[in-house]
């Protein structure tokens, strides 16, 4: 198993909003999480990668095998997970390229590999912009600055894409997305599944899962998994709406 | 009464003399400073008269001028009768003899800055017969800036070998009088370095201090004049990133720098003197003047500046637009932490019409370091048409060190065009985190979002330069967060 969740509480503010919840996710599966506004779905995506302030009051989270709470946040990253932003923020000054290979190097460093040499890196990033259908121009660009809200999506999964994580966490990765770029954004991450590499989508439309096939549906609310199913949940979900699965799920 | 006087300077003086011709065996003269120690200084450095005449008059000056207070920074007292003015340009005794003398923190330092090996030993004050096995390197330098007919030379040997350029240019951007540092400057400087670029030579090469052989114990009053004759074009670096060794606690130099028609000078500098400790022990007090003019029409002066050492700056590097259409800009990057004291900024001047200015000033403050910016815009009712826009930025890291902006315009011309635009801000936790997510340590990412913040400045720094500042701001910072 990739990563096992088990009785998670985890508060932000001293607010309790994870508040019990199970998950196991093994290496090579997609896993959709789905939920109204507000019951924590960001918060899970976070947690998970270790956000200062964000405190488990209660329970476990194992990856490959080891307690994924004892480390920090660059820690959890260079052991290969990856957060996709909701919100990517603006780092003004910073060049795309010169964080992304900071944090390729920082990677390669981790598994005792040496740094990537220039030429190499450059010929990947432009392979993996071009499948973004990112424009060059935009490699050299501040990170996020100004970009438009679908840019900024597009260069989480061309993030994604450069250093190629175990378990890549989506969080709304879909959402203020024009139809084309949802095809761009689904390829990106389609082109990424080797049968190893696993996936965490938290999304609010089951159009997403029209493109990348889920193995597994979840639905949140309240802080805790309150149903899983397949595709046909999300499904379900579109059309009936989450009160019904809700009251389906509570009676 | 005149004579009167004048018989009790004599007699001063002579008494002077006679104490002094003991202190030639020593090399370095008694602290203290009257009329007879800048006689001692001329003669010593075999000026004109012209120069003598000069310093007296600056001295005469200074005696009557009170330290500027109005800088936003905390001082010690300076006893100004406690400094020794005068110290032969001779090696320091105490010296390392060679880099395995020369403490290993140092080196470490060197080391994360990537300044090149030849260089290190120079700048750990390593005695400089021992480090110049580079000499081969600054005769070709030298033989191809001959060729171009560009003078650069230290200010000692301009005297001696170019009297007229020194005599027509010198205090004629920074005049005696200008202020209490800049008089006394004028009155006991030792040495600095001088250049003059004739009509219509593009000067080949970046002129930097570490190529004029001669550049090590010019002392604490440097004194520094660049000359750009008309449609020319130079490009001046000085300093560097590593912390340099220096025993002067109080440094105060006057840099002037002309430019004539349609010339151009670049003038870069990356200030790295030692800061005091982290409780602000020790540490340079910096007090410099800085000043160029655009004489002529078109012409253009850059000062491209990263302050990131000393315990106190003072400085204000400034343009005089007096030709029409000339262009002054000055990009800052001011890093305190620990108990350092920035006031820093720029003055511009518009006299001509169609004058244009740009100002960029990145203020970092960290630990419980005091950061301002202080920037004067003129113009004048001359100045039709003329332009600025300033952007100054401060970042502040932790909650006890203090930023603060003094942007002052006096507009005497309806048609000129002023904009200005500040902002503070701390590094968000957002940001960090979003840098951490992708792998980079705590640290790293903070330098990097510094780095990034810088960038506006950096760029305007010479290739080899930008990365060196790019890590002295990481050196700077260490210990800032966590
Ligand atoms: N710093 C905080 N302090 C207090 N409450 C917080 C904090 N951050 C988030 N919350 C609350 O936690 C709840 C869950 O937020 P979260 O962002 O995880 O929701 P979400 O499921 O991702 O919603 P959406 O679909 O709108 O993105 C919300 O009620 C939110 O207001
Ligand atoms: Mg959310």
């Amino acid at each position: 198993m990739l990563l096992n969740i088990e009785n998670l509480h985890a508060s932000v503010g001293g607010t309790e909003i994870i508040k019990g919840l199970n998950l196991q996710i093994n290496p090579g599966e997609v896993h959709a999480i789905m939920g109204p506004n507000g019951s924590g779905k960001s918060t899970l995506a976070q947690a998970l990668a270790g956000k200062p302030g964000y405190e488990i009051t209660a329970g476990a989270v194992s990856y490959k095998g080891e307690n994924l709470l004892e480390l920090e946040a660059d820690e959890r990253a260079r052991a290969g997970i990856f957060l996709g932003f909701q919100y990517p923020v603006e780092i003004p000054g910073v060049s795309n390229v010169y964080l992304l290979k900071a944090a390729l190097n920082a990677r390669r460093k981790e598994s005792g590999q040496d740094e990537i040499d220039s030429v190499e890196f450059m010929r990947l990033v432009r392979e993996k912009a071009k499948l973004m259908q990112l424009d060059q121009a935009f490699l050299s660009r501040g990170v996020n600055e100004g970009f438009s809200g679908g840019e900024k999506k597009r260069n989480e999964i061309f993030q994604m894409a450069v250093l190629e994580p175990d378990l890549a966490i989506l969080d709304e990765t879909d959402s203020g997305l024009d139809i084309d770029a949802l095809k761009v954004v689904a390829n990106g991450v389609n082109a990424q599944r080797d049968g190893q590499r696993s996936f965490l989508l938290i999304t609010h439309y089951q159009r997403l899962l029209d493109y990348i096939q889920p193995d597994f549906v979840h639905v949140l609310a309240g802080g805790r998994i309150v149903k899983s199913g397949n595709r046909d949940l999300a499904l379900e979900l579109e059309a009936n709406g989450y009160d019904a699965v809700l009251a389906a799920a509570a009676g | 009464m005149a004579s009167k006087q004048q018989d009790v300077k004599e007699l001063v003086e002579r008494k002077y003399k006679h104490g002094f011709v003991t202190d030639i065996e020593s090399e370095t003269l008694p602290p203290g400073i009257d009329e007879s120690v800048i006689h001692h200084i001329s003669r010593m450095k075999g000026e004109p008269q012209f120069m003598l005449d000069w310093r007296l008059k600056a001295f005469r000056l200074w005696q009557d001028m009170q330290e500027p207070e109005w800088a936003k920074l905390e001082i010690e007292p300076i006893d100004y009768q406690a400094i020794s003015y005068y110290s032969a340009p001779k090696r320091d005794k105490n010296a390392p003899k060679s880099l395995d003398e020369v403490d290993p923190k140092l080196l470490e330092t060197y080391d994360k800055l990537g300044i090149p090996l030849h260089e290190r030993a120079r700048l750990a004050g390593v005695a400089v017969d021992a480090v110049f096995d580079s000499v081969s390197v600054t005769t070709t330098f030298k033989e191809k800036l001959a060729a171009a007919g560009v003078i650069f030379c230290s200010f000692s040997e301009a005297v001696q070998n170019h009297p007229e350029l020194v005599e027509r240019y010198l205090g004629t951007v920074v005049p005696q009088r200008d202020n209490f540092f800049a008089a006394l400057n004028s009155a006991v400087f030792t040495d600095g370095s001088f250049v003059y670029v004739p009509k219509g030579v593009r000067c080949p090469m970046e002129l930097s201090t570490y190529f004029r052989i001669n550049a090590a114990n010019t002392g604490q009053f440097e004194r520094t004049l660049i000359i750009a004759d008309e449609g020319s074009h130079v490009s001046y670096l000085e300093g560097c990133t590593a912390p340099q060794r220096d025993e002067n606690q109080l440094h105060a130099a006057v840099v002037e720098l002309i430019a004539e028609r349609d010339a151009e000078i670049k003038y870069s500098t990356v200030q790295n003197w030692y800061p005091g400790d982290e409780d602000g022990r020790g540490g340079i007090y910096n007090f410099v003047t800085k000043r160029g003019d655009c004489r002529g029409d078109h012409s253009k002066i850059s000062w491209t500046q990263v302050e990131a050492g000393s315990a106190i700056t003072w400085k204000y590097p400034s343009c005089i637009l007096r030709g029409a259409e000339s262009v002054g800009e000055f990009y800052s990057v001011a890093v305190t932490n620990n108990r350092q004291q920035a006031d820093t900024g720029t003055k511009m001047i518009h006299i001509g019409r169609d004058t244009r200015s740009t100002i960029i000033s990145k203020g970092i403050s960290a630990g419980r370091a005091q950061n301002a910016y202080r920037g004067l815009v003129r113009m004048l009712p001359t100045a039709d048409n003329a332009r600025n826009y300033t952007q100054c930025d401060s970042l502040l890291m932790g909650n006890q060190c203090g930023a603060h902006t003094f942007p002052y315009m006096e507009i005497k011309n309806p048609s000129a065009v002023v904009e200005h635009e500040a902002t503070t801000s701390k590094i968000a936790d957002d940001q960090l985190f979003y840098c951490r997510q992708r792998g980079l340590s705590e640290e790293d990412a903070v330098n990097m979002i510094v780095n990034g913040f810088c960038r506006d400045v950096f760029r305007e720094l010479p290739m080899e330069f930008a990365v060196e500042a790019q890590n002295l701001m990481n050196v700077s910072l260490e210990g800032a967060v966590g």
